[in-house]
């Protein structure tokens, strides 16, 4: 079938919401990552701050991140009326 | 699927049967603890623990027995968002995980993180990239997807070849640690060991299948992950008085840090390291001839006695030595155990290292080197994550796309519980390690340490090096398995926890097997059998293929393991490469992009994992040796990566190929490109064509 506009405009703002995520998703992976020498010199809830982030703070982070995704698509489904039948 | 069918209110009886199955359960582990105190031996707790564990997967697997396509293949696509994330945390979290885990943290610190880091980060691409799309393609494996979007028989034979290579590697892991936790807890031969655990393994996939496999995870999670933060909470509790360790192990952390300190600047610990290196050289020399070596060290010992008698040493100190008279084994079948372990004290010459500290190194390029593989370890687990078979499977089994994205969610939930805890169990023990076992007089040893070292020296050995009655740091050969083994004991709990744990690591074990095996028969029966030798094949005929098919992978994967092959972790490891170099690029190019085409799949799928490979092959010390390789290994090595990480030379290879060759070939053919487009939407006019295929 032919895509209507609505079609591409969800599309692109999955793609958009997708791309923010993963740009968060690759700081606290990476970037936190190769600065973890430099992030130790903090201290945060007693903890060196890279060794947190490494150990426990990423990965709240990354829960966070799926949770922020599922939210979002499962009401923009709605919004742009692409959502399965009803029985959940 | 019948219009009559409420997920509803399936979804609230399933709450129902969990909630009393958890309290059924907890109230079997009270049982058992007052049957402790009323003098049950240890020996039965550990029967109970595994022969009802396995009983009750067993009765799950009778009950959800099924000859259906659907229900076989994918648990009838009705498994809600929570459960699903439930089983796929059981099906996700391997002995490795279980047990592995916090002993890795322990004897690597900071760098051991990147397991922590590589899988829970990898659910984020599972999550974006993903679960949503292949449950709106609904099919039933993931050489399915691949062979419908690129069209054709060698995309799916590319597709079936990696599946099996991966989920092959990493269930012989599994098997391994079965066999390990049932010899372990019962006494059992570790041979007998992995075929009572196959058994376990098998009356579940075999009968019922991915359902039957389904409600068994659940069922494991709940056991794996209560024997697993009890002990951690109780501990946490002794050290930083709240039941929440996880965010107050902070002041501990601090503490394991001076104790480090003080460590390496006491001479007396100076001392032991010094003679910690000699004792593993002398160890490895031992292993030649290793009555003569034990011969020899009792002889020693016996003039140490004398000599030690003639000073008039403390008594503690005298009868530290005849312990390590007595400790030396005279029966020849323990002789050579001793030595092994003896010699990894080797590695106690170097003061310890400072467990928060990211990237030791003794100069600037070794320290930038060591922080390159933690990243790409880290890299190579996340893609491989969202490239393992076993694991994207379970995506196809929920009502709808959107329990899909709730279920990743879920997923990583439950998969979180207990990696967020590892790292906090790994800096409690190592508190206790460095605060009460060293300084601790060898005659006074802490209970769980004096029973351990007895139990196995491999995961154990105290040795008094300097001979000063003494416990010192550099005396200690510890292996990381006991970490998740020994904190009920260190914890000062009692035994029947200890059982608990057991049981946890078994049914982390025999969950991943069965999700794996399970993997591996599908990609034949249904991709190769099926789809491509005889498409005409009725329902039936199909099921019982697979579940002979299961039948002879798995005893072909417990003789694999019986030969004990090495290295655990590089096994696994090897896995996540594979997979994230194979599958990886095809599939999210598949779903992002739709000019990908055919044989843009087939030569970058071919590119990626040959990479991966042939990276292997060339710096991977066992591989090497059995292909003859004889150049040194920084000669082959790129970048100077691990071999462990290959798939970070393998996944954007493959994504490169896929782009330039898919460009350099004709665009896919309208067909592919409306499939592409039905994968992105939930819910698109024409659907049902393409959803309600069987």
């Amino acid at each position: 079938m032919q895509l209507t506009q609505r079609h591409q405009e969800y599309w692109r703002k999955n793609l958009v919401i997708t791309a923010i995520l993963l740009v968060i998703w690759f700081v606290v992976t990476f970037v936190e990552g190769w600065y973890a020498r430099e992030l130790n010199s903090i201290s945060f809830l007693g903890f060196p701050l890279g060794f947190y982030m490494s150990a426990q703070g990423s990965l709240i982070v990354y829960v966070v991140i799926i949770g922020i995704y599922a939210a979002y698509m499962n009401n923009l489904d709605r919004e742009y009326d692409v959502h399965e039948g009803e029985d959940e | 699927m019948s219009a009559t069918f409420s997920h509803k209110s399936f979804a609230q009886q399933l709450k129902k049967y969990y909630s009393l199955y958890t309290g059924g359960f907890i109230a079997f582990v009270v049982a058992l603890a007052i049957a402790e105190q009323m003098g049950m031996s240890r020996t039965w707790i550990g029967y109970w623990f595994m022969f009802a564990t396995i009983g009750l997967y067993a009765m799950i697997g009778i009950m959800s027995r099924t000859m259906d396509a659907a229900e076989y293949y994918v648990a009838g696509r009705r498994v809600p968002a929570f459960f699903n994330g439930m089983a796929t945390g059981a099906d996700w979290m391997s002995a490795a995980s279980f047990i592995g885990m916090a002993g890795t943290l322990y004897l690597s610190g900071y760098d051991g993180l990147s397991f922590v880091m590589g899988w829970t980060g990898g659910y984020v691409l599972v999550a974006l990239f993903l679960a949503p799309y292949l449950r709106k393609f609904g099919q039933f494996t993931i050489p399915d997807f691949l062979g419908a979007r690129y069209g054709g028989n060698i995309v799916r034979s590319i597709g079936i070849f990696a599946a099996i290579l991966c989920s092959f590697t990493y269930v012989v892991a599994q098997i391994y640690g079965v066999g390990i936790i049932t010899s372990k807890f019962t006494g059992l031969e570790f041979a007998i060991g992995v075929f009572v655990g196959l058994a376990g393994i098998l009356v579940c996939s075999f009968l019922g299948g991915m359902r039957a496999v389904t409600w068994t995870q659940v069922a494991q999670y709940i056991i794996l992950i209560i024997a697993y933060l009890t002990p951690v909470v109780w501990l946490g509790v002794k050290h930083t008085g709240i039941p929440v360790p996880q965010f107050a192990y902070g002041p501990v952390l601090q503490k394991v840090g001076e104790l480090e300190k003080k460590i390496t600047a006491d001479p007396k610990e100076v001392e032991a390291r010094g003679l910690a290196k000699a004792a593993g050289a002398e160890a490895t020399a031992a292993l030649k001839d290793v009555a003569k070596a034990s011969a020899d060290r009792r002889a020693a010992l016996e003039q140490r006695m004398a000599k030690a008698k003639a000073d008039n040493a403390p008594d503690f100190v005298q009868a530290s030595i005849k312990q390590a008279y007595d400790n030396t084994p005279t029966d020849p079948s323990k002789q050579s155990e001793f030595w092994s372990a003896r010699r990894n004290l080797g590695a106690n010459a170097s003061p310890p290292r400072p467990h928060a500290q990211p990237f030791p190194g003794k100069d600037e390029k070794a320290q930038d080197l060591a922080r390159r593989n933690f990243l790409g370890i880290v890299f190579c687990m996340m893609f491989g994550t969202a490239a393992l078979p076993h694991i994207l499977m379970r995506y196809y089994t929920t009502p709808s796309v959107r329990q899909a994205r709730t279920s990743v969610f879920w997923s990583l939930f439950f998969i979180f519980l207990l990696y967020f805890t590892a790292p906090c169990l790994a800096v409690l023990a190592k508190f206790d390690v460095y605060s009460n076992l060293v300084g601790s007089k060898f005659m006074e040893l802490p209970a769980w340490a004096a029973a351990w070292r007895l139990v196995d020296p491999s995961l154990l050995t105290i040795t008094d090096l300097n001979f000063d009655g003494i416990v010192q740091l550099a005396e200690i050969a510890i292996g990381g398995d006991i970490i998740v083994l020994a904190t009920p004991e260190i914890a000062g709990l009692p035994y029947v926890v200890s059982g608990l744990v057991a049981a946890g690591g078994l049914a982390a074990a025999l969950s991943t097997a069965d999700g794996l095996l399970l993997t591996i028969a599908n990609a034949l029966s249904h991709d190769l059998y099926y789809k491509m030798i005889d498409p005409q094949a009725p329902t039936a005929r199909r099921v019982m293929v697979s579940k002979v098919l299961l039948l002879l992978v798995a005893l072909t994967a417990a003789w694999v393991t019986s030969y004990k092959p090495g290295n655990i972790l590089f096994l696994v490891g090897a896995a996540f490469s594979l997979a994230a170099s194979a599958f990886f690029p095809a599939l999210v190019l598949g779903v992002f992009w739709k000019r990908a085409n055919k044989w843009g799949a087939i030569i970058g799928m071919v590119a990626g994992l040959g990479t991966c490979m042939y990276y292997m092959c060339v710096t991977y010390p066992f591989l090497r040796n059995l292909l003859g390789v004889t150049a040194p290994i920084a000669e082959y090595q790129w970048f100077g990566m691990n071999a462990i990480s290959a798939g970070v030379f393998g996944v954007p290879i493959g994504l490169a190929t896929i782009f330039v060759v898919s460009l350099l070939t004709a665009p896919p053919e309208k067909e592919v490109q409306e499939l592409v487009e039905h994968v992105r939407y939930p819910n698109l006019a024409g659907d049902t064509v393409m959803s309600e295929a069987r």
